[in-house]
This record gives C-alpha cells, structure tokens and sequence, in this order.
C-alpha cells in the first residue's frame, strides 16, 4: 500500500515546479518570438483551468482507460534478473499502451485540451515516428486535421512509423534542413504554427519547449510513475531502489521519475543516448556533453559549439536523437535529485537482444538504453534490491535498424 | 543623440517612411557582406539589420534559412558580425545598424560582454527574435547600460492591453511583424496593416516599422507610407542568391544585383 509521507516533507517538496514564469532553477522559461507568445499565454490559462476541472479530469481518466489501455502493468522481469545475478527488475509496461508506446498519454490529454480550446488543425514534430503516430491516432478518433513534421532521416528510418501515419490520414513533411532529425522537425512544427496561429494547435510530444509544455507533458506522462509507485509496494512491500529512464526530449523519464521526486532514499536514472561514446563527438547526451543554453522556447542544457551554434546529436535511436533535454531534468540534474547516465549504441543493441530473448518482449531503441542501464546496475545489487525500468516502448518500428546493424537483410 | 533617433527625426523632416533592408552576416563570404553593407546606404538604406547566422532559425522562411547557413558555413560567429559592423563604421558613422538575431548566440557570448562589444563595435540597436519581453530582463539592463536600444517586437497576435504593457518598456523604435507566419512568405494587406498601425499610434510614440513580407518596391512604398519604415529582408537575399555559382559562392553579379534591388525599393520609398 502506499505509504502516505509526513506532511513536513510537502513543504520542501521537489514536486511545484515550475514558478509561475515557466523557470525551473535557470532553465526553462519561454523564449518565444512574440507572434507566439500570446498564445502561450492563453495555453497556459486553459491548462490552468482543466488541471483543476474534474470534469476534464473525468474524461481524461475514461480515454486512458478504454482507449489507451491503462494501467500498464508492472512486470517483474524474473529471467533477465535471475541471468544477471543482482537486484529484482521491473518492468513499467508502457509498450503495451494503445500505439506501443508513453508518448500516448500525453497526446491523449492534449487532445482533450486542444478540443477544449476549439482547435481544429494538429501539428506535431516527431523523431522515431511515436509520437506522430499518437498524434495521427487521436486525430483520426476525433476527426482533426493533421500535419507531422518529421526529419527526412528519420523518414528513411522510420518507415513503418510514416506508412501509419499515412493510414491513420496525417500528412507527414519530410524536412530536410540540417540532419533532418527531430531538432528540425522541431523547427519547422514551431514555422507551421506561428504561420496558422488561428486554427491550430501544436502538440509538444516531450517535456520540452516553451513553458507551459514541460509542465503540461509531465504532468500528463506522471499516470506512469503514479502507478508504479503503487504496483511496485503491492508487490513488494516498499518503494524501489532505483528507477531508471531513457531520455530524449525527456518525458517518459519525468513521467515516472515526477511521483518518486519526494522519496528521497529512491535514487533516480536518466539514461542518455551516447551514441557512439561520450567523446566521439557522435552522441546525444546533452548534459555530459552540453551546457546550458537557449533553444525551442526554453533555457536546459544543450548540445553547442563555443559560438551558442547547436549542434547535431547522433543516436541509432531516432527518438533520443535530439541536442537538448526537458528543462525539469536540467534543474534535477543542478540539484542533484537525478542521476543521469548514458548508454551507447551498441551497448542499447545488446540490451534489445538480451531482453528479447530473456523475456520475450522487444523494446524499442530508446528504452533498450534504460534496460542496458539496468543490466550495467542489476548486477552491482544485491538480489532483495529492486529496480524499475520504464520501457516505454516496443521495438517493432526498430526492426529494420537493427535487422540492419546485425548484417541481416529482410 | 542616438543614431537611430537622429535618423528617424530627419525622415520625418523630409515626410517620408523609412527604408531598413536586410543582410545576413558573412553570406556568402565575409568580404561581399561587408562590400555589400558599406554600399547599401548610397544605395538608400536608411537603417541597416545585420542578421547573426543561427543554426536553428525556427522564425525563419526558407531565403534566410539558407542565407544562415552559407554564413555559418563561411565561419560567421557573433564575434565575427561584430567584426564585420566595426569595419563598416570605420568609414560610416551614421547609419544606424541593428543586429537581428536568436539568443543562444548571445547568451553563449555573455549578455554584459556582448553588450559591451556591441556598442564598441558601432551597433545601434538588438532584435532578438526569441527573447520576448517576459525574458528580457536577462539582457536589457546591459543593453541600457551600454545605450543600445532593445527593439521590441509586435505581432497581429499581441492584444491591446499586451500592447500597452510590451511597448511602455521599448526603445528606439517598434519593429511590427506584419503577418502571423515566418520570413519570407507571404504579404499583409493594407487594410490589416492600417488597422494595426491604428493600434500602435495608441499604445506608443516611437516611431514603427513594418516587416515580414514586404518584398516589392510597390509594398515597400505603402508600408513605409502607413507606417514609418519598411523592413525587406528575404526579397533581396532571394535576388542575390540567384546569381551565385553552383557551389554558393558570390559572382560579380552579387553585389550590384543586391544594390540594385535596393535603389529599387529606395525610389519607391522616396516618391
Ligand atoms: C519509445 C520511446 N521512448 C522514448 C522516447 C524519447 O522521448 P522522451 O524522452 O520524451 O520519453 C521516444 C521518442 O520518440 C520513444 O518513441
């Protein structure tokens, strides 16, 4: 059962963040052109208004049941830890969420707010295709119109994810500006809105942006630590010993880790894609690798050349595959609530592989780094320790990548 | 006094509207950005904007995105832009330069430095496109300090009572962005720029530009008739672009392509 936590700890509670500008510590904010900044102003007063609308809270809670398929279940994943030989590992289920991944918790409260809001045209940027794929689901089961803007790398990466999108009746643009990844997918989703400010709104799939879109996507993504947090006393006894997360923009972690954030004694993992290894100048791990600056609307740590150019980030995951991360991570990473780690590529394979054949479950790229984090960890614990990892999605779309680097043609 | 208030004071001696158009620093090269800028104001600049090459340019239409990108390709840095405006006003010394930009650059470089910098090299006012006013406590001080007028931005989004508040903070003059939509695409119509101007005469005094869409010298001349000044950027980056070789590289055609654009647009401006 969950253990209630004396109120003095409330007071100090890492959990009220943001202020009310949008800041978490230095970093976040809204760094917008002001063609924008009055609809982040009324984005942030409609937010405000349906977080403490039960009726909305209502509706939300019958499509994340019926529709989505929560709660995930929390799988205590016996062959991968018995093979390693250390701590117990759980497994938070969010593969098997309508669409095969977190990214539709999110999307499925937006929606409802977009709605709200008497919206009639969706735009969303997306790197491995997720959260697009969300995105055009929930367009196409309220019958809005839908634009994704989406890399051409990742296009050609990606291609089952595009192929769903075309069903489901999104329009998906190819950008081909710079590595044409999801930082210019990012770009031109923000071009897109500034220029149909009227109609549309611009549905943030990470815990990035201007302000309020970190706190709005956390907030949406915490049903997944908040179920955790249970599922593992229910079927424990007591709270984890650690909790461990991919990250790129950084959502699915702030998802899990947001519920945790008082509990001190939990110690939380941020795994970031390294890509080809920290130093070989082909990675996405933006706070090993960056510093603080400003992009896409808020300040957090970033990927950058000495002259504030950004950078292009390198993962084999399209979805890790971004310069920066959520300014909440940034401010838990000064403070140093959040352990953040990193995994590389192939280190992200192996971990596909062992999971795969030890549990029968392949994960996406993106949580084969928080399970390769895990199997780096498990083994260092003792075995009445627990550990959970967030998988928050399946490999399917990942099929062909690693068919690929494993030298088989399909 | 200020260059860009002395400026502004004798337009309006002559009755007319002001011409700004646009370069991006070192595009292609450094030598023809700073060729082109020392020509520009005999061929009719009356103030000039300096765009700082950014890798994420996310207010930016396709013409400056690409001119972003030949710039930082040929090295340009913020340090290097201002450089370039230094040499400029070795044989300029009153054509008020504003430098347009994104903030990370500046945020990078170090706001009180680059403040600093930026007057000593000979700028006159900062429009940092992703720094509205809710953030710009950050750089303003530095910039008051150092006397560079903060140009503030409005759009056809920002309501009247925004207005009011954004502009009682503004300085040098009022850069309007004359349509929802990014550079370079399309154009306002006069009624919605009268109907924005009307809104601006009541929420300031300083005198206001127009751009983001202006790209023919028959736009350039009713927008710096309604307003006080008229903006071109992508226009004449369009132009120029045209006449370089298969590699990007300037041509002879370069430059006397650009100026001519804008005796074009200055003609329009000042019949
Ligand atoms: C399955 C999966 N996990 C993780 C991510 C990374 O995003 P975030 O860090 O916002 O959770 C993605 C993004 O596409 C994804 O598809």
């Amino acid at each position: 059962m969950p253990v209630n936590k004396p109120i003095t700890s409330q007071l100090n509670s890492l959990r009220t963040g943001p202020d009310e500008r949008g800041h978490f510590g230095i970093h976040g904010g809204r760094f917008v052109a002001e063609t924008l900044m009055p609809l982040m102003l009324e984005l942030e007063k409609a937010y405000n208004h349906v977080k403490t609308d039960p009726q909305f809270q209502e509706e939300l809670d019958y499509y994340l049941r019926h529709y989505v398929g929560r709660p995930s279940p929390l799988w205590h994943a016996r062959r991968l830890s018995e093979t390693l030989g250390g701590a117990q590992i759980y497994l938070k289920r969010e593969e098997l969420n309508h669409t095969g991944s977190h990214k539709l918790n999110n999307v499925m409260g937006q929606i409802l707010l977009a709605r709200r809001m008497g919206k009639t045209r969706i735009v969303a940027e997306t790197g491995a295709g997720q959260h697009g794929v969300a995105t055009a689901t929930v367009c196409a089961l309220f019958g809005l119109d839908c634009e994704i803007y989406m890399g051409a790398t990742d296009v050609e990466r990606q291609k089952p994810n595009v192929f769903r999108m075309h069903l489901l009746g999104a329009k998906v643009h190819p950008v081909t500006a710079g590595a044409g990844t999801l930082k210019d997918a990012m770009n031109e989703a923000m071009r897109d809105w500034v220029a149909n400010v009227e109609n549309t709104y611009f549905l943030v799939g990470t815990v990035a942006g201007p302000h309020p879109y970190p706190a709005m996507v956390r907030d949406f993504q915490s049903v997944i630590g908040t179920e955790a947090r249970e599922q593992i006393q229910e079927q424990t006894g007591r709270l984890p010993d650690a909790v461990i997360a991919a990250i790129g923009g950084g959502s699915n972690a702030m998802g899990i880790f947001h519920p945790f954030l008082d509990d001190a004694d939990v110690p939380l993992y941020g795994v970031e894609a390294a890509g080809l290894g920290l130093d070989s100048g082909k990675t996405a791990a933006s706070i090993a690798r960056g510093r603080p600056g400003v992009l896409h609307g808020n300040r957090t740590y970033l990927l950058q050349d000495e002259h504030g150019q950004i950078t292009e980030a390198h993962s084999i995951s399209a979805g890790l595959d971004y310069p920066g991360i959520g300014p909440e991570h940034s401010w838990l990473k000064d403070i140093g609530r959040v352990n953040y780690v990193s995994a590389t590529d192939d280190q992200a394979l192996d971990a596909f592989q062992t999971l795969t054949r030890l549990e029968g479950i392949i994960p996406a790229l993106e949580s084969a780094h928080a399970v390769a984090h895990a199997i780096v960890m498990a083994s260092t614990m003792t075995r009445d320790q627990t550990i959970i990892v967030n998988l928050s999605g399946r490999g399917d779309k990942d099929v062909p990548t690693v068919a690929a680097h494993l030298g088989v043609k399909l | 006094m200020s260059r860009i208030k002395t400026c502004f004071d004798r337009l309006k001696k002559e009755g007319r509207g002001a011409l700004l158009p646009y370069l991006e620093a070192f595009d292609p090269d450094r030598e023809t950005s700073l060729a082109l800028l020392r020509q520009m104001p005999e061929a009719g600049a009356d103030l000039i904007e300096v765009g700082v090459p950014f890798s994420d340019p996310s207010a930016d239409g396709p013409t400056i995105q690409l001119a972003a990108r030949r710039g930082l390709k040929a090295g340009a840095t913020l340090k290097g832009t201002l450089e370039l405006i230094q040499d400029f006003r070795r044989e300029n010394d009153h054509t008020p330069i504003i430098l347009m930009g994104y903030y990370n650059p500046i945020d990078s470089y170090g706001v009180e430095r680059f403040c600093k910098d930026a007057r000593s090299a000979g700028v006159d006012g900062l429009i940092v496109v992703d720094l509205p006013p809710e953030e710009s406590e950050e750089l303003a001080p530095h910039a008051r300090a150092e006397g560079l007028d903060m140009i503030t931005l409005t759009a056809p989004t920002t309501p009247d009572d925004r207005l009011k508040t954004i502009l009682r903070k503004a300085s040098g003059f009022v850069y309007h962005v004359s349509i929802t939509g990014i550079t370079g695409t399309r154009s306002a119509t006069e009624e919605q720029l009268k109907a924005a101007m009307t809104r601006l005469r009541a929420a300031t005094d300083l005198p206001v530009v127009a751009g983001f869409g202006i790209s023919t010298p028959e736009q350039a001349r009713t927008a710096s008739r309604i307003s006080d000044g008229a903006v071109v950027a992508s226009a004449i980056i369009k132009e120029m672009a045209a006449t370089y070789d298969e590699h990007g590289h300037a041509t002879a055609r370069s430059i006397p392509t650009a100026l001519e654009k804008i005796r074009s647009l200055a003609r329009a401006v000042r019949s």
